[in-house]
């Protein structure tokens, strides 16, 4: 059986993309059969984070419409053995996207045989949201320490406990987890920004894992590799972790306090 | 065969029933008056059933009621409950005896059980619970709205609106774990956030009508 997990936010530009790639690549490392598929139907994102962009010829509405075979259309990673896109279109409107058409396709992976299918969702609560999270069975809800991301979060979920299938049909209700993103122990500090603690009180889930502002998440996007191959940086590391967590491991946070400065550091600046 | 131009059918009707306790017909058209003035849009040509069953006297003005209730646009459908006596004098009027089935003339008001909601109310979400006490074991979000005819309890924060007594209950209360609303009311008396602030400090606390004004109470939470 599939497992279909929603990366999600209602806000934008928090990180989902980000998220959605390296969660995804984590997978695949673990020997996990993935697929990662982009619901940012018209912006079309994911396949540059992921350094495939060159190699998009169909796309998910593609599948959608008919116009191509899932096989067509799936782009298999070259770093990782287990890990395949499923691109958006940059051309097409969101309203392409259907519930028949999508539970399709997401059927058709599962029959192909894969373990993780990871939805990167759009920003807001339209159509293209409601579409990424309404197959879910684990929703990660990515969000920054800020107060309108944290509301925005709340909202959204609202909308996996009445909008999606599993609420529809009465099922278990879709397993849900905080990912704190560009988290940046210094401004917590000044109260610039809310604290882990805060975040998680307001929000009542599962903290999955928290992500650090990092240079190398930037460094990674430019280079389209996802940023938990960079095993030096901070952010890779938390992604790591924050994949073991995914797939049950107890491990605990790191990156949540302020790092000290080394003496070459405190003396040369960083 | 021609089809017939009537059929007989029986059928139940509900109808409101106008209890008369006293003989004083003044006393009978002022507080008439005085009850249609309360809801005009009600009584507006509404069918009512007059119960006599509290008049033991042969005497009083069957004629005279019918008038009075005539000047408020009111329909007498017939009466109910009257003695013998009085019973002749509305056969002769051609109006209608009515025989009440059981004791029971009016439906009981409809009871609710408390809701009781196991989760989080996130933002956007709003909860109401009609004719009954609302129970949260969980959060109530900013921008989440929880409302209800009866009192609402909140094992956890309130950050966003709760309305208590909705349909004008003044006994209502607001009870929460957590007071750091967005909004709090009882029977239309609101507090906004602002407000709040004067009195609870992210505080357990229980919100209630004191006449006129809401009040804050501490609770051992
Ligand atoms: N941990 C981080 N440290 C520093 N920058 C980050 C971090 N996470 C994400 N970013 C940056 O934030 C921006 C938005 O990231 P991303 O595209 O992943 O967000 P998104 O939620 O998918 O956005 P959208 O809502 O537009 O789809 C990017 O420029 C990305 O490089
Ligand atoms: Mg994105």
């Amino acid at each position: 059986m599939a497992h279909i997990i929603v990366v999600t936010s209602g806000k934008g530009g928090v990180g989902k993309t980000t998220s959605s790639a390296a969660i995804a690549t984590g997978l695949a490392l673990k020997g996990h059969k993935t697929v990662v598929i982009d619901f940012d139907i018209g912006l079309r994102n994911l396949d540059l984070i992921m350094g495939c962009e060159r190699r998009v010829v169909y796309d998910f509405v593609n599948v959608i419409n008919g116009e191509a075979n899932l096989n067509q259309a799936l782009i298999k990673d070259k770093r990782c053995e287990n890990l395949h896109i499923l691109p958006a279109s940059q051309t097409r409107d969101k309203d392409a996207l259907t519930k028949e058409g999508v539970g399709k396709v997401l059927d058709d992976l599962a029959d192909a045989g894969f373990e993780y299918i990871i939805c990167d969702s759009p920003a807001g609560i339209e159509t293209g949201a409601m579409m990424a999270l309404y197959f879910a069975d684990t929703a990660i809800v990515t969000t920054n320490p800020e107060v309108s991301s944290v509301r925005d979060s709340d909202r959204i979920l609202g909308m996996l406990q009445s909008k999606s299938r599993r609420a529809e049909q009465n099922l278990e209700p879709i397993r849900e987890y905080l990912l704190l993103t560009r988290y940046s122990p210094t401004r917590v500090k000044t109260g610039e920004m809310l604290s882990v603690g805060d975040v998680e009180e307001i929000l009542a889930i599962k903290l999955l894992g928290v992500i650090p502002e990092s240079q190398a998440v930037l460094k990674a996007s430019n280079a389209g590799v996802p940023v938990i191959l960079d095993k030096e940086s901070d952010a890779g590391q938390a992604y790591e972790d924050t994949v073991s967590r995914l797939l049950g491991e107890e491990l605990p946070l790191r990156f949540v306090t302020e790092e000290k400065k080394g003496f070459l550091k405190r003396i040369f600046g960083s | 065969m021609a089809t017939p131009s009537l059929e007989l059918k029986g059928a139940s009707f509900t109808l409101s029933v106008l209890h008369i306790y006293s003989t004083d017909l003044d006393k009978f058209a002022t507080e008439l008056a005085a009850k249609v003035a309360q809801a005009p849009q009600f009584f507006v040509g509404a069918p009512l059933v007059v119960n006599l069953s509290a008049i033991e006297s042969a005497d009083l003005d069957i004629v005279a009621i019918r008038q009075v209730m005539q000047q408020h646009n009111l329909v007498l459908v017939g009466f109910t409950g009257a003695n013998e006596a009085l019973t002749r004098q509305i056969r002769t009027m051609g109006l209608a005896i009515l025989k009440t089935g059981k004791a029971v003339v009016t439906p009981p008001p409809p009871h609710k059980e408390t809701r009781i909601l196991q989760q989080n109310i996130r933002s956007g979400q709003q909860i109401y619970a009609q004719n009954s006490d609302l129970i949260i074991f969980g959060n109530v979000g900013n921008g989440a709205e929880v409302i209800a005819d009866g009192s609402i309890h909140i094992f956890g924060a309130l950050r966003g609106k709760a309305m208590a007594g909705a349909k004008g209950n003044t006994q209502a209360v607001i009870l929460a774990r957590k007071l750091e609303a967005e909004l709090v009311s009882v029977a239309g008396q609101y507090w906004l956030s602002e407000n709040l602030a004067e009195h609870a400090d992210s505080t357990s606390g229980c919100i209630r009508l004191d006449g006129d004004s809401l009040v804050f109470e501490t609770l051992p939470l």
